[in-house]
């Protein structure tokens, strides 16, 4: 079998005497969907935010494409990898927030041609080319030279996906990417994500979006209290959730 | 009124010659004062504890003490120090005091989400700070720099303590030697009024230059 593109291990997160996630083991393959779902504070955000160490793990072990993220075991303690390592693993996994965090004083181009140029030393006009090209594939071709502020929630959601797409990431993390949208706007960035998903793009995302799980997710994770409830196919868990505390959430919300 | 322009036209010379004593003062303060401040609001924020610990001291003595008092001891304590040069050293360190703080809370200010949307792109915490926080903090930076800077450029006064003929210095001298008081001041004050409001003007349009990029 082909090698795992993320593996999680025994992972506990604590915030102070907090345990915000009580052992997760999770394994990804390469161009699949994994959607998270879950009530607030199961976890699921902070269980994203790990794997790109964006949360340091308390406990436990990230693998990306078989190599521990952010740390090393050295002799049965774990110690904090060199900040560039970090960095570069981190070019391989795409973030959307729910907040969008577009860099509000570069246009919709400069938010996405910031990274390859600082990081991957990318020529200028090369990655405005490239710039371009992802802003046309998310439908804002004609916004480029836009400020953030002067786009609408569900414009900026996308030029955040075309900005992380642009450092050819071979994973995409999505942390509640519509949460924060008006609802007739959340359309637009799902189907964005849809597409992403049909060309191949691994991809992990925590949602609320039911529609969107049963619809594009390859597998459904259900997190609450820290841990993995259950997982199964869309079509299994929303029509035959076997946990109660599963039945319970999805009689809630759909 | 013919006494009073026959006046002014007596100090203004040496009143000018002393105002550019005064400028020198504050813009070189100023210009090292920023960089200083910089340094160490990004050594408060850093992770090293040293660092930190360091730059806390400095800017908790120098924001803690009287400016008089810094002006003083570096004149008094490094003996091969003139006046000028004790003054200018007091007032660099004093308002890169300042200005860590202005910069510290700038930063802190700026959104979580910008930095970690900047490393989730795999950008290091330097160029984070430096193309994606930093240019941020210039717009909330400005008014309380202004204030910073048009407080340094009053407190230079304070280099008179040590000798240095700066305006007050030398207005208070023609006072002494003329007894003429409002006719004097009445210039001195002008000539600070000329440099504070310069400066507010200056912020004022750079503000408005910073705004129109949205």
């Amino acid at each position: 079998m082909e090698q795992p593109i993320i593996q999680i291990k025994g992972l506990h997160k604590y915030f102070g005497q907090l345990e915000v996630l009580k052992g997760i083991d999770l394994t990804i393959q390469k161009g699949e969907v994994v959607v998270v779902i879950g009530p607030s504070g199961s976890g699921k955000s902070t269980l994203l935010r790990c794997m790109n160490f964006l949360e340091v793990p308390t406990q436990g072990h990230i693998l990306f494409m078989g190599e521990e993220v952010g740390q090393r075991e050295v002799n049965g303690k774990l110690a904090r990898l060199p900040e560039s390592v970090l960095d570069k693993q981190r070019t391989h996994m795409g973030m959307v927030f729910q907040r969008f965090n577009l860099f509000p004083h570069m246009t919709a181009l400069q938010n996405v041609i910031e990274a390859p140029i600082q990081v991957k030393g990318m020529e200028k006009a090369k990655a405005e080319e490239l710039g371009r090209s992802l802003l046309q594939r998310v439908g804002l071709a004609e916004k480029a030279d836009q400020y953030p502020a002067f786009l609408s929630g569900g414009q900026q959601q996308r030029v955040a996906i075309a900005r992380a797409l642009a450092m050819e990431p071979d994973v995409m993390l999505f942390d509640e990417p519509t949460s924060a949208l008006d609802p007739e706007l959340v359309g637009e960035v799902l189907q964005v994500m849809k597409d992403l998903a049909q060309e191949g793009m691994t991809m992990v995302v925590v949602t609320h979006e039911m529609g969107f799980a049963k619809e594009v997710g390859h597998r459904v994770l259900f997190m609450d209290g820290g841990v993995v409830v259950e997982e199964d196919k869309p079509e299994a868990i929303f029509s035959n959730p076997k946990h109660p505390r599963t039945r319970e959430f999805l009689a809630k919300v759909l | 009124m013919s006494q009073f322009i026959e006046h002014s036209i007596t100090i203004l010379p040496a009143l000018l010659t002393a105002l550019l004593k005064t400028l020198q003062l504050a813009v070189i303060s100023a210009v090292l004062g920023i960089p200083l401040g910089l340094i160490a609001s990004l050594a408060r924020i850093s992770k090293s504890r040293i660092a930190g610990l360091i730059a806390g001291g400095y800017v908790t003595l120098f924001r803690g003490t009287p400016l008089l008092l810094q002006v003083l001891f570096f004149w008094g304590f490094f003996s091969q120090l003139d006046g000028f040069q004790a003054a200018l050293i007091a007032f660099t360190l004093n308002s890169g005091a300042y200005t860590a703080e202005i910069i510290r809370a700038a930063i802190q200010s700026i959104d979580k989400g910008q930095m970690e949307a900047a490393r989730s792109l795999g950008m290091s915490y330097g160029q984070a700070m430096r193309r994606i926080i930093l240019p941020q903090t210039y717009r909330r930076l400005l008014p309380p720099m202004v204030n910073e800077l048009a407080a340094l450029t009053k407190d230079t006064s304070l280099a008179m303590s040590v000798g240095v003929v700066e305006l007050l210095k030398q207005s208070q001298q023609f006072v002494s030697r003329t007894a003429i008081v409002g006719g004097t001041y009445i210039w001195t004050a002008i000539f600070y009024l000329i440099i504070v409001v310069a400066l507010t003007t200056l912020a004022n349009r750079l503000e408005k230059k910073l705004e129109a990029r949205g």
